[in-house]
Parts: structure tokens; C-alpha cells; sequence
């Protein structure tokens, strides 16, 4: 049992160190946020030149064969510099879609591509009725020759607006909460009967809306089995949940760092007021719930991942836990900070916008309670037992 | 990273676990259960059975001393699994006063005489230890202690009253932090860390009855006792350097979380068994909730405490990070117990045992329940109350 990293992950922590160092001082990423694209195509093709792009891909496309820790390591260096490039949304999500459905001729032709950096996908899933039930999907896709038809709706797609394609959830059988009828399509942004409404996020992040109007798609582009893609979505949203938590429990650090040295400076009552014992507390409670965010990603890092329940199990685990430190130290941070904390050029108020709408991504604190208890809490026996009961 | 067991720590587990099974006194584990529906309290011999066994075992009653001194020298890992085994199989815990707080301070400020003369007993569990430490006036404020030991030729001649001291109605020695210089700069700077035999004459020990009426606690009182100044540990006046040396080994070992695991698993039991709203408590989502969001605090509990060990065997004792295993460790028993008694709704008024009844009703599973909550909000107290655990990281930690 280890909690180290290898040297090739030390190494990787440390690269994407410096490019966060470099290239997102605060002043650089205010310049980005403010464009009308919202990324810079630069940072992208740093990515991939410094081979972030090709992290969790096999090694036989160019990949790195990264494992869930060297995306937890990219993603909580990302996290500490609120970087915008949606690489989760992307790499991980998309990629991992990608690489577990894919035909060998997709995997061959797409993989590649988008470790180069020369198309990035997005996963256009989540609908307004859905909230966060990922089998809940009434986008429609009717078999019409050779093609599928494509009618429905999708809302806050990441990624969005700089994807060049997206792959689409759509029903081809059952009812629309049914796990089985589910099939994924490859689709370039261009196609017809695609309408992209893009726009910013609270968070300065950038999202879209996606409106199917009779979107004509070859069959070849179905990714996996036709209505059968649901175990694959709910494993590829499970992977990118871990990252999420790891891109958190960055945000998570410098918020509390931020917030003891700003209190270690701020003047009142001509003493510092990280003196005054009712702040100390609360700080500690603050790195309390940093230590036991890192201690819970952690542990979903290292769990077994392939058996679903054990996966399903540990991942809600950490996105519940992670989920109820978000709230606690961010708004602590921000109550610390007083009258700062509420300002838009100090940087506190950016990551703790970031922070909360990751509480929300791929399911809040209460989603995730109740997945997680709807596997512990199943099949318990009673007692038949004459003891009495150990408690500590 | 990994934390998948490596086959040496899979056969180590199976090691333990058949250990327990054959070696775990049946006779303990019956007398235990009948006085617990019979509201008595564990004898001496209840409570040193197993730690009795172990010693006599490799060294395992020590899992962390190391193995020059008879200890089991486990690693990290090897810790890990004996305190889930344990846990498991519902072994009585190891009384903690000798084999994890006077016995390390022994073994690494101690003399070679003293360490012969204490090491075999505490290992073995021959000899049962309590600690000196708090007084009425020195709680939190532990350097503010007033019992004084003044020297006499070869002797130590102590006054003065410690009190809260657990089970000293058991012990045969009491580890004692005394002041021998009053006029220190500093009151941290005049303390020494002093080892006295309870056979001697001029102590006497008064019973605390606590809420749930137990006399797990006692008030022990020093009237000109005399004590050989071999029995110093280290340097005089030195004592508080040892005692916060001891209190960072107490905090690691204070998070109890196999224990807290092994507990949420009887509770759900529990509540499969009762029933609320006309189905098994079990469904119920309120309670859900509540056994679920201890679950996630005590699997986050257990990977920071893997972390601290991880950290240990990098060379680094236990730190004041461990400040952080006892404020959520004692925080999720406390949780724990107020679960277990939750679940058992009436069945946690009963109080068997006492001069007006001991006849047993109710569930067996239920029995002292509400007992062991009352009791337990002694945790965030003892060992420097959570509080000063916070203070501690403050400072220590977060530098402020």
C-alpha cells in the first residue's frame, strides 16, 4: 500500500505545473475568459505538444496509457489554475467514450486525431428533463435507409463551442427512461440539422445548447452497439466524476491557502485576524475538509474500477464527500475574506464560482448520497444473533 | 499509488484473522455479553485477556513498538489490517495507557533499568498502567498542573491530586506528570514525567460515577508518597517535552475507525431489523442519510489515516497532523453511537444493572445502547478536547 507517485507521474505533475505557471497567471486567463471563443487554440496545442492531450489513451495510438491517477494528477494542477481548455470534457469523457465503443477503424481514425489536438469531441447527453439520471434521454434517432434521423434536445453541453464534433445520446428503442434503447452517434458540428446556441458559464467556462432538427447520420457513425450504450456512458461519466473531483480538490487547496494567508495579513483591531480563535477554527475545519477531499479522491483513484458496483460505490462516494466540502470551504473562503471575497478581480471569487458548479457536474452532494446508499444501505441482513452490540 | 495488498499483507490478514479465531478466549467473549445484559462492569481479567494472548504472541499486543523491545514491528500496512481484523471479529480493545502512551515514552527517553523493568510487563499485560495527567484545576491547560514532587535524598516526595484517571481502580503503576520546579520561567519548563507504584503508601483512589453510571474514571490522590528517583523518566524538568511526544502517539492511535466501520455495519443490521413508518428502518430515508454521510466521513477518515501511516514510515512520527484523527475519529464515534441508539427508538430507555433492576428486556442488540452514547461524549473531551486539537493545527499546522 502506497500513496506515492511513480517518477512518470512526478514528472507529469511537475510539466503540468509549469505550463499552469506559465501560461495562466491571472492576468492571461482574464485575457482568455474574455474572448469571444473563450479558450486560446495555443494552450490546446501545448497540450498536445507536451503529450497532455494523449494522457489516458493507449499507448499503440500515441497515447501516454495513462491510468484514472495521471488524469486525477493533470486535473488537480488544472484545477489550481481554473485553466479553461475543456480537456475533462474533451479527453476524458469524450476520449474514454471513444476509445471503450469504438470500432477499430473509429478508435484508429479518431484517437489520433484528437491527440494531436486536430478535433476535439464533446458529449452532447444531458437533456432539461434529465437532471443528472444519465438513462433519461428522449432525443430520438429513427432509422430512415442507411441513416438515422436525429430529433430532440440537448442543454449545457460542455465543451460545446469549441468542439469540431460531438457525439450524441439518442433513443432508438424503449421508453425514455429505460437504461436499454440508447445508442451514441459520431456527428461533425458542421451537419445539418445541428443548431449550436453557445454561451458563457457563470463560472467563466463555456457551454452550449444543442438543437436537433431531422440531423441525417450514417449508420457507420453509430459508436458501439445500437441501443446498448448505457453501461458505457455510465463507466465513461463515473471516469470523468473522478476528474472532476481531482480538478476540485485543487480549487479546493488554494482556496484554503488563500484564505490563511489572507488572514494571516488582514489588520483589525491591530492584530492579524487569524489570531482570533473563532478564525482558527474555522480554518482548521476548512483544511480539514481539503485532507479528507484528497483522502476520498484517493481512495476512488485506487479502487477497483472495472467492477461497476465497486466503481458506482466509490466514485459517489467521493463526489458526495467532495460535493459537501465544496460548499463549506468556499463559502468560508469567501466569508474569511469579507467585503474581497465578494470581488470579481480578486481571484477567491473565481475559483469558488468554479468549485460550485463542479458540486453540481455529473451529479450534487444529494444525487450521489443516494446512489451511494442505494448500493450500501441494499440487501442488509437482519439480526438473529443474541449479542449485544459492539458499537465502539 | 496502490492500495490493493501485496500477497505477503493477503496472507498476513489470513494469518491474523485465523489467529483470532483460534486464539480469541470463547470464555471473554460470553463473559462480556452476559455483563452487558446484566449492566456490570468488565473486571481486570476481562480486560486484559486478549491483550494476554497477544503478548504472548509475537509481540502483538505492541503492533507499533519495535521488535528489540518485544514489540511486532508492523508496517503501516500490517497495522491496518490487525486493527480491521480485530475489529472485525469484535476483540476487546487493547487498554491503551501502557502499550501506546507510557511504553514508547519508555523506550525512547528511558533508562536500560527502566526499560527492563517495565517493557516485559507492558507487553505481556501483567501490568496494567493508568495515566497521571489532568487535574481539577489543569484540564485543557495540562501545564498548569499543581501536583508537586519535591526531591529528598534518593526520593521524590509527591502531593497533590490527579483526577479522570481511567480504571485506576486496576492499575498496578501510573505514569505521572509532577512538578518539580515551581519557580520555572515557563510552567511548560518545571514539569518532570514520573513512574509510581500504586502499592505505595499515601496514594488513595476515590470513584467518579460517570452519566451512564459506570466508574470508568477516578480522582487519585498523593499524600506524601515516596518515590525512588530512579523512577524518572529522561531529565527533570524535562517532562513536558515527553508528555507532548506521548499525546501525538495517543492522537494516531485514537481515530478507531476499523471499530466505527465494523459499528455502522451492526447498525444497518439494526435497522433492518426495527421498524419505522411500517417498513424496515432500514428504508427509511432520513436514516439512510444519516448512516450514509458517516459512512463517506469514515471511508475519508480511513484513507487520511493511511496517508498519516504512509507518512510515519517515511521516517516522520506522528505529527500534529494526527490532531486531525482524533478530532474526526472521535467526532464519528460519537456519530456512531448516536445511531446505534437512534435505531433502537424506546428500547434505549431500559437501564439494567442497577440496585433497582436487573432483570433484562428488550432486544439483545440494544441493550446499554443509550449507555454508550452518554458515555462516548467523553471522546471529543479526552486526550486534549477537540478544541485544543484545533488549536494545535492552528499553530502548529497552519502557522497562525
Amino acid at each position: 500500500m502506497d500513496f506515492n507517485f511513480t517518477e512518470e507521474q512526478t514528472l507529469l505533475e511537475n510539466m503540468v505545473t509549469s505550463f499552469v505557471r506559465d501560461n495562466y497567471p491571472w492576468e492571461a486567463r482574464e485575457a482568455i475568459v474574455k474572448t469571444e471563443e473563450g479558450w486560446k487554440p495555443e494552450n490546446w496545442s501545448q497540450f498536445a505538444e507536451l503529450g497532455l492531450l494523449g494522457v489516458p489513451f493507449a499507448e499503440e495510438f500515441g497515447g501516454l496509457g495513462g491510468s484514472v491517477v495521471d488524469t486525477m494528477i493533470v486535473m488537480e494542477q488544472f484545477g489550481k489554475g481554473l485553466v479553461v481548455e475543456p480537456y475533462m470534457p474533451s479527453v476524458v469523457l469524450a476520449g474514454g467514450l471513444i476509445s471503450s465503443l469504438g470500432s477499430k477503424e473509429q478508435v484508429e481514425s479518431i484517437i489520433p486525431n484528437i491527440i494531436s489536438g486536430d478535433v476535439r469531441y464533446a458529449f452532447a447527453h444531458s437533456e432539461p428533463q434529465s437532471r443528472f439520471d444519465l438513462f433519461d434521454v428522449k432525443t430520438s434517432a429513427a432509422v430512415s435507409g442507411d441513416d438515422f434521423i436525429l430529433n430532440g434536445f440537448k442543454s449545457v453541453v460542455f465543451g460545446g463551442p469549441i468542439a469540431t464534433h460531438l457525439i450524441i445520446s439518442a433513443r432508438t428503442s424503449g421508453d425514455q427512461r429505460d437504461t436499454n434503447g440508447i445508442t451514441l452517434f459520431l456527428v461533425d458540428k458542421k451537419s445539418e440539422g445541428l443548431t449550436l446556441q453557445n454561451y458563457p458559464t457563470i463560472d467563466e467556462y463555456r457551454a452550449s445548447e444543442v438543437v436537433i432538427e431531422n440531423l441525417k447520420v450514417s449508420k457507420d457513425m453509430v459508436l458501439g452497439e445500437v441501443d446498448n450504450a448505457y453501461n458505457a456512458i455510465d463507466e465513461n461519466i463515473d471516469r470523468s466524476t473522478i476528474a472532476v473531483c481531482a480538478e476540485a480538490v485543487g480549487i479546493l487547496e488554494v482556496l484554503k491557502d488563500a484564505t490563511i494567508d489572507y488572514c494571516k495579513n488582514r489588520k483589525q483591531f491591530g492584530q492579524a485576524i487569524g489570531k482570533n480563535q473563532s478564525i482558527q477554527h474555522r480554518l482548521v475545519d476548512m483544511m480539514i475538509e481539503y485532507e479528507q477531499s484528497k483522502s476520498i479522491l484517493y481512495m476512488a483513484c485506487t479502487s477497483n474500477l472495472s467492477d461497476p458496483t465497486s466503481r458506482k460505490k466509490a466514485v459517489s462516494a467521493a463526489k458526495a464527500r467532495i460535493g459537501k466540502a465544496i460548499k463549506y470551504v468556499g463559502e468560508n473562503a469567501i466569508q474569511l475574506h469579507g467585503g474581497m471575497g465578494m470581488v470579481d478581480e480578486y481571484l477567491v471569487s473565481h475559483y469558488f464560482k468554479r468549485a460550485t458548479m463542479l458540486g453540481v457536474l455529473f451529479g450534487n452532494e444529494d444525487y450521489h448520497m443516494k446512489r451511494f446508499s442505494d448500493i450500501t444501505q441494499a440487501n442488509v441482513s437482519k439480526i438473529t444473533d443474541s449479542n449485544t452490540s459492539h458499537i465502539t | 499509488m496502490d492500495t490493493t495488498f501485496s500477497t505477503e499483507d493477503t496472507k498476513f490478514q489470513l494469518e491474523v484473522r485465523t489467529f483470532i479465531d483460534q486464539n480469541y478466549p470463547k470464555s471473554l467473549r460470553e463473559s462480556i455479553n452476559t455483563k452487558r445484559k446484566n449492566g456490570e462492569e468488565l473486571s481486570r481479567d476481562d480486560l486484559t485477556a486478549w491483550h494476554k494472548v497477544l503478548g504472548a504472541h509475537n509481540g502483538w499486543s505492541a503492533p507499533g513498538w519495535p521488535a528489540k523491545f518485544g514489540g511486532a514491528e508492523f508496517t503501516p500496512t500490517q497495522k491496518y489490517i490487525f486493527e480491521q481484523e480485530c475489529a472485525r471479529a469484535e476483540c476487546q480493545y487493547i487498554i491503551p495507557f501502557g502499550i501506546n502512551m507510557c511504553a514508547p515514552v519508555i523506550y525512547t527517553f528511558g533508562n536500560e533499568e527502566q526499560k527492563a523493568q517495565h517493557l516485559p510487563g507492558i507487553l505481556s499485560g501483567e501490568t496494567f498502567w493508568c495515566q497521571g495527567y489532568s487535574e481539577p484545576g489543569s484540564g485543557s491547560d495540562l501545564a498548569s498542573l499543581k501536583t508537586a514532587a519535591v526531591k529528598e535524598g534518593d526520593h521524590y516526595i509527591v502531593n497533590g491530586q490527579k483526577t479522570w484517571t481511567t480504571l485506576a481502580q486496576h492499575a498496578d503503576w501510573i505514569f505521572c506528570l509532577v512538578r518539580t520546579n515551581p519557580e520555572a520561567a515557563k510552567p511548560q519548563e518545571g514539569i518532570s514525567f514520573l513512574l509510581i507504584d500504586m502499592k505505595t503508601p499515601g496514594i488513595s483512589i476515590r470513584p467518579i460515577y460517570l452519566m451512564d453510571g459506570t466508574n470508568e474514571v477516578n480522582e487519585v490522590w498523593f499524600d506524601n508518597v515516596k518515590v525512588p528517583v530512579e523512577n524518572l523518566i529522561g531529565t527533570e524538568n524535562q517532562g513536558w517535552t515527553y508528555a507532548k511526544f506521548l499525546l501525538a502517539h495517543e492522537r494516531s492511535g485514537i481515530a478507531g475507525v476499523a471499530r466505527s466501520k465494523k459499528a455502522i455495519e451492526r447498525i444497518k443490521q439494526i435497522a433492518a431489523s426495527e421498524m419505522s413508518y411500517g417498513e424496515p428502518l432500514i428504508q427509511d430515508p432520513a436514516f439512510i442519510r444519516k448512516i450514509a454521510d458517516a459512512e463517506l466521513e469514515l471511508t475519508a477518515l480511513e484513507y487520511t489515516e493511511l496517508r498519516t501511516l504512509a507518512k510515519d514510515s517515511a521516517g516522520k512520527g506522528p505529527g500534529a497532523e494526527s490532531s486531525i484523527l482524533k478530532i474526526k475519529g472521535t467526532d464519528l464515534q460519537q456519530r456512531v453511537t448516536e445511531l446505534a441508539m437512534e435505531a433502537v427508538g424506546y428500547y434505549a430507555n431500559p437501564h439494567i444493572g442497577t440496585s433497582l433492576s436487573n432483570e433484562f428486556v428488550g432486544p439483545d442488540y440494544a441493550t446499554n445502547l443509550s449507555g454508550t452514547y452518554f458515555n462516548f461524549r467523553k471522546a471529543s473531551i479526552y486526550g486534549g478536547s477537540n478544541e485544543i486539537q484545533r488549536n494545535i493545527i492552528a499553530k502548529m499546522v497552519l502557522g497562525l
